[in-house]
């Protein structure tokens, strides 16, 4: 071993001790400022404490960011039309490559998984999966909306609120029902009608997923002593992660059932006789 | 209505409204320029290679022809080759025959002539002995013997040295 190794490995060494000592001192507070972890984990799951105001009406700060979410997206998407879309060649470059990938992945899960009748559908997962992408990883930003008692509160994850949840569990359940209507007729209709089950599953597992991620990263920051390095993997990583993962499972979904409903059964001949 | 787990209908439709709103908006802006994009890239490519394909196919028609012609032409350079070499030995023939026929023309004429010439040579000489016999016995019986005998061989040494 060199004399710069032993220096490295030294100062390493040095600092886990200094860091170690640091959470050992700083644990002697058990944070919470006011607040019990009883009462932040039930408003990060029910949002009935706090509440913003949105022209007029009181709504959860996840309806907010939901909107918040869609005006970025929306941003986005016309900066990338005026400026890139035109700019189009027939050899990508790196920001076409995201675009064409990205366009790409849904429209080939959609014609995967629903051969019969896709364009809508692969347009829907197109955007349900930039929805929940950006939509989760929306949190980390930690922007702050004023509630409606007047404190500061960090916009969550749209998905977080049960209510954005719900919706886009209906709406996917109801783009099933429809497709499989317009496709297959009433046979179509009724073979997505037999998994009524769907949207309530669709639904709470988003809902799930979502808030699973919120309540650790919220107990997380309850203790003061937590806040230092474990938010890196626990606040940035889980929430890429599952962020990659809830937009996967849903767009896969709802592509697997849209197809299952659209499909058109041939008719059983008749036996004589 | 209270529903449970802090449900609220009309957050609920809110929400949709923003994701109808989301989706119109992807769609139109963003989704629907690339995938035509994609699309007409595709159509090209497609395209593109359907006329590469085209022109392989035309490609290896031409080879077969090529080589059909070829096989075609390699089958009428040995006919005519045959041919040729027929024809050339048909002309040898006719020149070996005809040089035949003009070597015996030639030996013939040179027998002709020299037979004439053997004939005139021993005519010649049957006319000179005739001679030389009508002068040696003229000299017999004109002039004494003497005379007559030098006159004889004088007559034999001119007809040695006329046949040598």
């Amino acid at each position: 071993m060199t004399k710069k190794q032993f220096r490295i490995r030294f100062i390493v060494f040095l600092s886990v001790i200094a860091l170690l000592l640091a959470g050992i001192i700083l644990a002697g507070d058990t944070g919470g400022e006011g607040e019990t972890v009883k009462e932040v984990m039930r408003d990060a799951v029910l949002h009935d404490s706090v509440k913003v105001d949105f022209f007029g009406l009181r709504v959860n700060p996840g309806l907010i960011s939901a909107y918040t979410v869609t005006g970025i997206l929306l941003v986005a998407a016309v900066i990338l039309r005026i400026f890139a879309v035109p700019r189009f060649r027939e050899i990508p470059g790196k920001l076409q490559s995201v675009l064409e990938m990205a366009v790409g992945l849904f429209d080939g899960m959609a014609k995967e998984k629903s051969p019969h009748r896709n364009r809508f559908l692969s347009a829907y997962i197109f955007t349900a999966g930039a929805y929940i992408f950006v939509g989760t990883l929306f949190e980390l930003l930690g922007f702050q909306v004023v509630s409606a008692s007047g404190l500061s509160v960090s916009m969550p994850a749209p998905l977080a609120d049960i209510n954005g949840a719900i919706s886009l569990g209906v709406m996917s359940y109801s783009v099933i029902l429809m497709g499989g209507l317009i496709a297959a007729g009433p046979k179509g209709f009724f073979t997505a009608l037999k998994d009524f089950s769907l949207p309530v599953s669709m639904s709470f597992r988003l809902f799930g997923a979502l808030l699973s991620g919120a309540l650790v990263t919220e107990l997380v920051y309850y203790y003061f002593a937590l806040s230092f390095v474990l938010p890196v993997i626990v606040g940035v990583l889980f929430t890429l992660i599952h962020a990659v993962i809830q937009a996967y499972v849903l767009t896969m979904l709802t592509a697997q059932f849209y197809g299952e409903s659209t499909e058109k059964k041939p008719k059983k001949a008749k036996s004589k006789g | 209505m209270n529903l449970p787990l802090n449900i609220d209908i009309r957050q609920i439709l809110l929400h949709m409204l923003n994701f109808v709103i989301l989706f119109g908006g992807l769609y139109f802006i963003l989704y629907n320029p690339v995938k035509k994009f994609m699309a007409k890239r595709e159509e090209k490519y497609k395209t593109d290679s359907e006329n590469a394909e085209k022109i392989l196919s035309e490609a290896a028609f031409a080879k077969e022809e090529y080589e059909k012609k070829l096989s075609d032409a390699d089958k009428e350079i040995a006919e005519k080759k045959a041919a040729a070499g027929k024809e050339l030995d048909e002309y040898a023939d006719r020149l070996r025959k005809s040089a035949q026929e003009e070597a015996s023309a030639i030996v013939l004429a040179a027998k002709q002539q020299a037979e004439a010439e053997r004939k005139e040579i021993l005519d010649s000489a049957k006319k000179d002995i005739c001679d030389i016999a009508a002068e040696a016995a003229e000299k017999i019986v004109y002039k004494d013997s003497k005379e007559a005998y030098d006159g004889f061989l004088d007559g034999i040494d001119g007809y040695d040295g006329q046949n040598n």
